[in-house]
C-alpha cells in the first residue's frame, strides 16, 4: 500500500508537534490512548490517527492488556535521529568540557580573592 | 563525595526550526557568564581543541556585534558572527548567530542561565528561519565529525607510508 511522504519515515513522522507530544508522554511509559486524549487535550480520533502514523514507523508499538490496549515508545526506531543529532551534540559536549575547565580556574581566582 | 565527571550535553529539537541545547555545570552562574562574555575565556573553550581561536569579539551591549574565528587543524578557517539583541547579566542573552560559510542561515540563540544550589544549568535555545536551515546547522556537526574521521584516516595512512 502506498503511504504518505509524510509519514514515510521516523522523522517525518516525529515532525509533527503533536506526535513529539504523544512521544514526551509515552517518554513516561506505557499508556493507554484514554490517558493520551487526556493529557494532551485531544480528540480520541486525533491522537488515534497520530499513533497510527508512529506506529507505522515503528516509533511505537502497541499490546493487548486485557481490555486496554497499551501504546509504547520503541527507542530503537528513533536512533537514526539520534545518530544524526550525535556528531552536533559531540562537539558542544567537547566545548563545555573545556569551558568546565576555564569555570575551574574561575572559581580558584574568586577563592583567593575572597582569602585576600 | 562523587567525583566530578564531565557529561555530555543534551541536544533536543523541540521544534522544526530550533534546536536546544542543554548541560549543567559545577560553578555560580556568574562565572558561567564571565566565562561565556569574555573574549579571553571564549577562546579557550569555544574551539573545544579542534583549532586556534584568531578572532574573539564581543561587544556586549543591545546593537553590539560578535564574531568568532577559528582555523581548524586541518588550515580551513571557521567565522561566525551576530549580534546582541537583549542582554540582562548573568542571566540571558539573545543574539544573532550567522555561520560565514552559510550567510543567509542567521538564527536567534537565546541563552538561559539558572542557578540552583551554586550549580548553572545552561540551556541555549536556536531558533531557526526554516527546517532547512535547522537541519543544515545539525549537519554542520557531522561534517566537523567527519572532519576528524578523515583526519585520523590521513594519520593512519601516513603511518603506513
Amino acid at each position: 500500500m502506498a503511504r504518505a511522504a509524510t509519514t514515510a519515515d521516523a522523522f517525518n513522522a516525529v515532525a509533527e508537534p503533536r506526535r513529539r507530544q504523544i512521544l514526551d508522554a509515552l517518554a513516561g511509559g506505557e499508556r493507554p490512548v484514554n490517558d493520551l486524549v487526556r493529557q494532551l487535550g485531544l480528540g480520541q480520533p486525533q491522537v488515534s490517527k497520530h499513533l497510527r502514523v508512529l506506529r507505522e514507523v515503528g516509533v511505537v508499538d502497541v499490546r493487548d492488556h486485557g481490555r486496554q490496549r497499551l501504546y509504547r515508545l520503541n527507542g530503537r526506531a528513533l536512533k537514526p535521529i539520534h545518530d544524526w543529532i550525535q556528531p552536533f551534540q559531540r562537539s558542544w559536549s567537547e566545548r563545555f568540557d573545556e569551558l568546565d575547565a576555564v569555570l575551574e580556574d574561575l572559581k580558584k581566582e574568586e577563592g583567593h580573592a575572597h582569602d585576600d | 563525595m562523587p567525583m566530578t565527571t564531565s557529561q555530555s550535553a543534551k541536544v533536543t529539537l523541540p521544534a522544526d526550526d530550533q534546536i536546544l541545547i542543554t548541560r549543567e555545570f559545577d560553578a555560580p552562574r556568574h562565572l558561567v557568564y564571565k566565562a561565556w562574555t569574555t573574549p579571553e575565556l571564549v577562546g579557550r573553550w569555544w574551539t573545544a581543541k579542534r583549532g586556534e581561536a584568531t578572532v574573539m569579539e564581543i561587544d556586549l551591549q543591545v546593537g553590539g556585534k560578535w564574531r568568532y574565528v577559528m582555523v581548524a587543524d586541518g588550515g580551513m578557517e571557521v567565522g561566525f558572527h551576530g549580534e546582541y539583541r537583549e542582554i540582562v547579566p548573568n542571566e540571558r542573552i539573545v543574539s544573532t548567530e550567522v555561520f560565514e560559510g552559510a550567510p543567509d542561515a542567521e538564527s536567534v540563540n537565546l541563552l538561559t542561565l539558572t542557578e540552583t544550589d551554586g550549580r548553572t544549568r545552561l540551556e541555549i535555545l536556536v531558533q531557526h528561519q526554516s527546517k532547512e536551515h535547522r537541519d543544515m546547522h545539525i549537519n554542520s556537526g557531522m561534517e566537523a565529525g567527519l572532519q576528524d574521521a578523515l583526519d585520523l584516516l590521513e594519520e593512519v595512512a601516513n603511518s603506513l607510508r
